[in-house]
């Protein structure tokens, strides 16, 4: 066997993994990949592990519901040929590798510095001189933005190459969130303080981030999560999904300049929110989700008030809706605005919505199924095929009203609602894990490696964003640069989360 | 235009009438009480992720009458509001819904054992001229460095419709030049350490600068990463301490119009 199967979270014997040289590796991912479009890469990292370097390849099946992973042995003073030469789905991560541990390659066609990370191979590089592709000529000029941006919002720079007000190209520069998460992961050894960290990768996914390691840690540890947590993270899921989508529309909205629907969406993703607080204490749901057991249990009080909750909400949503979908003047600028075509899509190997706005699917929740989403909820990915600012927004208005039903749906079936006790979770030394989960933006990858001790090796997580950003570089292309921030907000990708 | 009205009228009233009133739904965790019972702290403070309490000896157990005991206290600045400690020692802490906990004075984010009394202001660290100029306008610019874009989306839901921070005339600004301040977020990554300083320098004097959110005013969780650098804090005053993870909109909003108040 060139690769092995491994299941969404289920944990495999280290020495499983089949070890290959570089060259093989790498006709084996790339052929993976060629052969069938419903492949996609998920991870791809390195780590040393008894002082040599091995790289670890995740390419996941979405028809077989399994993910291939195979490794190689590098040597850092070697120079290779690239994966990204081959296929684009390994651009960043090649980048990442680079990075990290000073690979070079002979024919990565964009081998740049990629978050400027605290422990980087070359010190000497710095986030201040990125090396931004140049562009000369009379009638092009730069247009630089960021770090910090108008708004309140996360920051990082956005370079512009435009001929008059048309973009020729963007290039995005990230790192400067970078706060080594990974490493921090490793350094703390309280299941708490990794939960915390979990939380804390991105504070607008903290249920998908957490859900992400709780699921992992869990079976890492040979625990199995009964019916009462899988549901806990289910209805958490899909109410993160519901809060953040709603304040999408409401932030697109203000960036057309349309404010009764920025308003409304905007008041809309309220009730969400503070019911996240009404079950858990915390309107981002931090401090909710909990590896082996939960603080708080979903009771049939809350059952009912978030039935009476979705109602309200679906009322005022289904108008507010019902009046923007129509209006002519939000309707030409979302149209043909920002397109990604289907090839494009598979090329750069997006995920998530910015996968199913250009008819490509990839929805981790049909495709390695964890939680509820194999059991109770049978769900079907919304797909779109313009992938335009318009694909995104009707994607989301789709999602919203899938999740109240598959919210409703749960609620009929309640958990026992006594506390799980808290298990104490001891993870298995020489494991290798993959945990998978569908978050609102798209798919969450955690992956960790345990030592003999069974203490981590590693633990490396990859934010949908770290796809996805470039389908946005490339979707504003020939458009003109007022139209960057609807573009932009209508993908609405982490910087933390990149950056880690 | 008419069915412009009816979704205007359907939407009713959303704001809050009152935001220094106004009760939070559900359990929100805010200022947090500390009773005096006494137990064995050690696993109290074993199970905070942030170390944000403390057990600090009193009685040295030569005195007469007491045996060696401590006292526990919490450190907001340094709370990550996950409820851990409440949900195990329900008996010795428990989180109130109080979310007015915004203070000017370090010090005073941290709260004893046996102490149940509001957060408030230290009027006498309160510079002289913030109430002058900025009571009845405030601009202010955020810079987010690090932060998981929760406190930033905490901010951005101040000037909702319900929240309706503007109504009290602080806004938040683009440009720097344009504001009368900085409110940070996040717990100071190295790659954005030199950002935020340029920014705070392009902000005209007089200027304050707010701590939003626990990560900013200690680090929180990330407090001993290598990847971050919170030199600037030490060579500037800071105005206003806002904890939370995220910050509450009532928080930061009650923070900031305590600070302005007339003293």
């Amino acid at each position: 066997m060139k690769y092995i199967p491994v299941s969404n979270h289920q944990s495999v014997d280290l020495k499983l993994i089949p070890q290959l040289s570089y060259s093989e590796f790498r006709d084996v991912n790339v052929d993976l990949l060629f052969e069938a479009p419903e492949r996609h890469c998920v991870n791809y990292f390195g780590v040393e592990l008894d002082g040599e370097l091995h790289l670890f390849s995740c390419i996941a099946d979405d028809n077989s519901h399994e993910v291939n992973v195979s490794s190689t042995v590098v040597n850092p003073s070697v120079e290779y040929h690239s994966l990204t030469a081959l296929n684009h789905n390994f651009e960043n991560f090649e980048r990442e590798i680079s990075e990290n541990f000073g690979i070079k390659y002979s024919d990565h066609p964009w081998l740049k510095p990629l978050r400027y990370p605290k422990n980087r191979f070359d010190q000497s590089s710095s986030i201040a001189n990125h090396p931004f592709l140049r562009a000369s000529g009379e009638e092009l000029h730069e247009v630089g933005v960021g770090p910090i941006h108008a708004g309140i919002i996360e920051p990082g720079h956005f370079r512009f190459i435009a001929n008059g007000e048309q973009i020729m190209h963007l290039e995005m520069q990230f790192g400067y969130q970078h706060r080594g998460i990974e490493d921090l992961f490793l350094k703390k050894r309280k299941l708490i303080e990794r939960i915390t960290l979990a939380e804390n990768i991105a504070g607008d996914t903290t249920v998908g981030h957490t859900t992400a390691f709780v699921n992992l840690w869990e079976n890492l540890s040979g625990f199995i999560p009964d019916y009462s947590l899988d549901f806990s993270r289910t209805v958490a899921l899909e109410l993160e999904r519901i809060a953040i989508h709603t304040g999408d529309l409401a932030a697109i909205c203000a960036d057309i300049a349309y404010q009764l629907g920025n308003s409304v969406y905007g008041r809309l993703r309220t009730p969400i929110v503070n019911f996240m607080q009404e079950w858990g204490g915390n309107r981002l749901a931090k401090g909710l989700i909990r590896a082996g057991g939960i603080n708080f249990p979903f009771t049939s009080e809350l059952s009912l008030r978030l039935l009476e909750i979705l109602k309200a909400f679906e009322a005022g949503f289904n108008e507010m809706s019902g009046k923007f979908f129509k209006l002519p003047s939000a309707l030409s600028r979302m149209e043909k605005t920002g397109v990604i075509k289907y090839d494009q899509a598979l090329e750069i190997g997006t995920v998530g919505n910015s996968a199913k706005m250009s008819g490509l699917m990839r929805d981790i929740r049909i495709s390695h199924p964890f939680n509820l989403y194999k059991t109770a909820i049978q769900h079907t990915p919304i797909i779109k095929h313009h992938g335009d600012v318009y694909s995104r927004v009707q994607l989301r208005r789709e999602e919203i009203w899938q999740s109240i039903g598959y919210l409703r749906t749960l609620m009929k079936s309640l958990p026992d609602s006594t506390t799980p006790p808290n298990w104490q979770l001891v993870p298995e030394p020489d494991k290798f894990i993959i945990s998978l989960v569908e978050g609102w933006r798209g798919e969450i990858c955690h992956c960790a490696i345990t030592d003999s001790k069974g203490e981590l090796e590693i633990y490396k997580i990859k934010d949908p964003s770290f796809h996805n950003w470039m389908a946005l570089a490339q979707a504003v292309r020939n458009n003109d640069i007022s139209d960057f921030p609807i573009c932009n907000k209508s993908f609405n990708l982490s910087y933390c989360g990149f950056d880690l | 235009m008419l069915e412009n009205f009816k979704i205007m009228w359907h939407q009713g009233k959303q704001y809050i009438p009152d935001v220094t009133t106004a009760i939070v739904p559900g359990i929100f965790r805010g200022r947090p009480v500390i009773s005096t019972v006494k137990f064995d702290e050690a696993e109290l403070l074993e199970i905070c992720p942030t170390k944000a309490i403390n057990a600090t000896a009193i009685g040295s157990g030569d005195d007469e009458n007491h045996t060696a005991q401590s006292l526990v206290s919490i450190d907001l600045g340094k709370c990550t509001f996950c409820g851990e400690c409440a949900s195990r020692f329900p008996e010795k802490i428990r989180f109130t819904k109080d979310y007015k906990i915004s203070s000017n004075d370090r010090s005073r984010l941290i709260i004893r054992e046996g102490d149940d009394s509001p957060i408030i202001m230290n009027s006498e660290l309160i510079r002289k001229e913030i109430h002058r100029l900025f009571g009845k306008s405030l601009k202010l610019r955020q810079v987010s460095a690090g932060g998981d874009n929760s406190c930033e989306w905490e901010l951005n839901a101040s000037n909702n419709v319900q929240f309706d921070m503007s109504r009290f005339g602080i806004d938040f600004v683009a440009s720097p030049r344009h504001a009368d301040g900085i409110v940070i977020t996040g717990p100071i990554s190295e790659n954005m350490a030199e950002p935020l300083e340029i920014c705070y320098n392009a902000v005209p004097d007089p200027k304050i600068i707010i701590l939003a959110g626990t990560d900013a005013i200690s680090g929180g969780i990330f407090a001993d990463s290598p990847a971050i650098n919170r030199h600037f804090l030490s060579k500037y005053p800071i105005d206003l301490y806002v904890p939370g993870n995220p910050v509450h909109p009532l928080t930061f909003i009650n923070g900031v119009l305590d600070l302005l108040r007339k003293v």
